[in-house]
């Protein structure tokens, strides 16, 4: 008997093709990667299989008569508010093939977004605000722990430091890169991304596959993380960055380890990663190496010691119910900067069960550990990194009022760069070239776009953060920090304004 | 009572100052820095004024002078139970007031000359932390008194009026000191409670301040890590417990301190020496927290020194003189002129350049020096 899959019947996107414009060139059959469209040889025309479109829009986008246009499917079921057609589908998807379910980028989920419900305050009369066109204006950052207070002594000509300050990374503006595999997104990504952050003056982020040997020119401004899985570790790659970052976590996933399916592993991936090719890479839950906080103080200060000291070395987390505690372990446990990703937190392969429902917002996350942090007296000793889902300058603004040193990013960069999220990463098919290693893919994305395209999104995140923090009258960076006040909120309950430390707006 | 102090709105005020030191300790009349601050009248409106004295209670030099406001006697009664069990007070008075017709129903003022009682001998840090600590609390805790000033031969008088009001309440023409400041005050939102009046005062640092300070939200918090609570939400006193961290208790000289304050641009730190590059770049990596954010003049005094200091691009103005031994500094040139007509020397400091005048050591007793 022949199988039926259920969920090949109900298409989510629907592919209008406007006969009177198009002119059957064919380029919507090569651009696209899943094989919706085909042409038809005998009877001469273009046909499209709408269910296995995915809503890239790559086609549509590339069709030079704009012919295409790809919309929701009108097909509908019966409403029914509990079982609407996400959760129908989703069930003919496990029946039909059994397994977890994927998904890629962040959750997708209408929660509370935080950052929507807090606005930023600006100065009117009592207190001038700042042109940035005409002062300076300060977004210099610093990463690693710092002393509590700082010991002189005098010189003939003045003072000077009696001790100097344990090793520090100096940014330009309060972003770095969020970590991303080399596998999960191409190795142009990759150039481009580590191109842009030199230029900025800020770090990428290796993320858990190694460091392509493309990319030590990059030295810098390259964090090389080091993941459950540990591919492409040695001491090499540990001294190819500035700094070392230790992933216990991410928002995406927390409590499970990473995962590149093996038709993305090809054979650069095989030899960076040091794994055979075409095999699944799967890092596993915990580090085996730690099993309490005891071991990552082991890990965290033998990667010291393999570096002489001389490198920082993050712990990136995600923001789970106990967050405050754990941060605070971890920052005793010798973290100079600990990465919080909030349950928005991106990824190019999770269970979609874990995407959707697992993990805590960033917003409520950064400041009850900021808040724990200081009650414990321990703020100084680390750098708070906040990250999963930043959108916009404004986003960065509040999540650094909100007790954040800085945050790292990854989905506003793929989106820089074409990326739409049709949140089928884990498929490696990716038709705008992101997600993808598939050598004919990857050129249509080359690094010196990737490179353009960011360099241009953080310069305009950059000028309007100097906008904002003017307006508020201020002119450096470190005066935001944790600055609650500059925040008020609108339509939060006593509680949330209560972790978060802000009043309500008209207070 | 008084706990509209305490509720959760920031004060926000324009201001003028002035400050007036003799740095052979001779005593200077009080008549002057009255002259000075009376001359910038339009830069308050009625609703908060005051000055500080400096060694204007030589007789009892050697005791921490309480300067305390109480709403009525029976709030009084009430402190100096609590504190006769903490301090030994060789003397206490009222402070002598005048009536002024268009001050209506003022608190009552009392002075208190002390000694902590301490079981064993400390160092004279310690025994300051353990003052700060007391007065701290009161203020914090006791209901309808406040404690203005506690240094030792040095006094705050304050209180909500125009300067030319609460110099004639409080007779300042009768002190005779060797360093002065004074404070005229623009409030914008904040009730008229005398203890909100210029200048802020703990230990012997007193501060006059002109300006709103934008980081608030974050030089509080910061201050929070070392124990300081900022309990009246003026600007004015984040900026003393600042400095009250930076150099009583970090040790920091005092022009580094204003460093911390009010820092330099990176693009200036660039262009330093290596050494000097290297200071100041962890001045405001490690005291990022206290960098004073927005407009700001201050003049900052203690035994044995005055200190003026602005923002680091000079919002608000501050203007200095030299006449023989005794250094100038206000909000306008006016204010000087108006008490010396003739300085040999006359200066605007630049953003962010603390101008930092000490007596030579040994002037007068008790004397301190942060330089
Ligand atoms: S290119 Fe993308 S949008 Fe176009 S048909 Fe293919 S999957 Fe659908
Ligand atoms: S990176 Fe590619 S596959 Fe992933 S969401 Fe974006 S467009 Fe889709």
């Amino acid at each position: 008997m022949k199988p039926i899959n259920f969920s090949s019947f109900y298409p989510d996107f629907f592919v209008e093709r406007l006969e009177n414009k198009c002119i059957k060139c064919k380029i919507c059959v090569k651009e696209c990667t899943y094989e919706v469209h085909t042409w038809d040889e005998k009877k001469k025309i273009l046909k499209e299989d709408h269910g296995k479109c995915v809503g890239c829009h790559r086609c549509e986008a590339m069709c030079p008569t704009d012919a295409i246009i790809i919309k929701r499917h009108p097909s509908q079921f019966r409403e029914h508010h509990l079982w609407n057609p996400y959760f129908i589908k989703n069930i003919y998807k496990q029946a039909d093939k059994g397994g977890v379910l994927l998904s890629s980028t962040g959750c997708d989920l209408p929660l509370k977004i935080y950052f929507d419900h807090l606005v930023i305050d600006a100065c009117q009369v009592t207190n001038p605000p700042i042109d940035p066109l005409r002062e300076p204006m300060e977004l210099r950052t610093y990463i690693g722990s710092k002393p509590e207070k700082l010991e002189v002594e005098k010189t003939e000509t003045g003072y000077k430091l009696k001790k100097a300050l344990p090793p520090l990374i100096k940014l330009e503006m309060p972003i770095i890169f969020s970590g991303m595999s080399y596998g999960s997104i191409s190795l142009h990504i990759h150039q481009g991304l580590a191109h842009a952050a030199k230029e900025l003056g800020i770090l990428y982020n290796t993320g858990e596959g190694g460091l392509h040997s493309s990319l030590y020119e990059y030295k810098d401004h390259i964090v090389v993380q080091c993941a459950s899985g540990r591919f492409g570790v040695n001491v090499d790659y540990l001294d190819a960055g500035v700094a070392i970052e230790i992933k216990i976590g991410q928002g995406a996933k927390p409590g499970i380890g990473g995962h590149l399916p093996g038709e993305k592993v090809n054979e650069e991936i095989s030899k960076t990663r040091m794994i055979p090719l075409g095999t699944d890479a799967l890092s596993p839950a915990p580090h085996h190496d730690i099993y309490s906080i005891e071991d990552l103080k082991g890990l965290i200060y033998a990667l010291k010691e393999a570096t002489d000291y001389k490198k920082p070395v993050f712990v990136k987390v995600a923001a789970v119910n106990n967050i405050a505690a754990i941060a605070s372990g971890i920052v005793r446990a010798g973290a100079d900067a600990v990465v919080i990703d909030g349950v928005r937190g991106g990824t190019g392969a999770a269970p979609t069960m874990f995407r959707q429902y697992v993990g805590i917002p960033i917003e409520l996350a950064i400041s009850a550990v900021d808040k724990r942090l200081r009650e414990e007296g321990i703020r100084h000793k680390t750098t708070l990194i906040a990250s999963g889902g930043i959108r916009c300058s404004a986003d960065v603004v509040k999540a650094i009022a909100l007790g954040a040193d800085l945050v790292a990013i990854g989905t506003p960069l793929l989106i820089a760069v074409g990326c739409t999220l049709c949140q089928r990463c884990y498929t490696g098919k990716c038709p705008w070239g992101i997600a993808t290693n598939n050598p004919e893919l990857i050129k249509r994305l080359p690094p010196e776009v990737v490179y353009e395209k960011v360099y241009n999104l953080m310069n305009g995140w950059k000028s309007e953060i100097k906008e904002m923090l003017g307006a508020m009258g201020l002119n450096s960076i470190e005066s935001l920090r944790s600055n609650r006040d500059k925040l008020r909120a609108i339509g939060l309950t006593k509680e949330e304004m209560e972790i978060l430390e802000v009043k309500h707006a008209g207070e | 009572m008084w706990e509209f102090i305490f509720k959760d709105s920031k004060d926000i005020s324009g201001c003028g100052v002035s400050g007036i030191i003799n740095v052979k300790g001779s005593l200077i009349p009080g008549d002057l820095i009255i002259k000075s601050i009376t001359c910038q009248e339009e830069r308050g409106n009625g609703l908060g004024a005051g000055f500080a004295g400096y060694g204007i209670y030589p007789d009892f030099k050697e005791f921490y002078a309480l300067h305390v406001m109480a709403e009525d006697k029976h709030y009084l009664e009430n402190f100096e139970r609590f504190l006769f069990q903490k301090v030994k007070a060789i003397y206490h008075e009222p402070i002598p007031t005048k009536k002024v017709k268009t001050i209506k129903n003022p608190p009552i003022f009392k002075r208190y000359f002390v000694k902590l009682e301490l079981e064993e001998q400390v160092s004279p840090e310690e025994e300051e932390n353990k003052l700060i600590e007391m007065v701290m609390y009161i203020n914090a805790n006791l209901n309808g008194v406040y404690i203005l000033s506690s240094g030792k031969n040095m006094g705050v008088f304050k209180g909500v009026g125009f300067p030319e009001e609460i110099a004639e309440f409080f007779k300042i023409d009768k002190y005779q000191a060797y360093i002065w400041t004074a404070h005229n005050r623009f409030p914008t939102n904040t009730p008229g409670w005398w203890g909100g009046a210029h200048p802020f005062s703990l230990l012997d640092w007193s501060i006059v301040h002109n300006g709103e300070i934008s980081s608030y939200g974050t030089n509080k918090r910061y201050l929070e890590l070392f124990g300081y609570k900022c309990t009246l939400l003026t600007d004015t006193e984040v900026v003393t417990y600042l400095l009250d961290l930076l150099i009583r208790r970090h040790k920091l000289p005092i022009k580094l301190a204003c460093t911390a304050l009010a820092p330099p641009f990176w693009i200036e730190i660039e262009r330093l020496n290596e050494e000097e590059k290297n200071l100041i770049e962890a001045l405001r990596v490690v005291y990022g927290g206290a960098l004073l954010n927005g407009p700001f003049a201050i003049i900052l005094a203690y035994n044995g020194g005055i200190v003026g200091l602005t923002d680091r691009v000079k919002l608000r103005p501050l203007v200095v003189a030299k006449y023989e031994d005794y250094y100038y500094l206000a909000s306008e040139e006016a204010a000087i002129r108006t008490i010396c007509p003739n300085p040999e020397l006359i200066w605007y400091p630049k953003a962010g350049e603390p101008v930092i005048i000490e007596m030579p050591m040994g002037t007068i007793p008790n004397q301190k020096s942060y330089i």
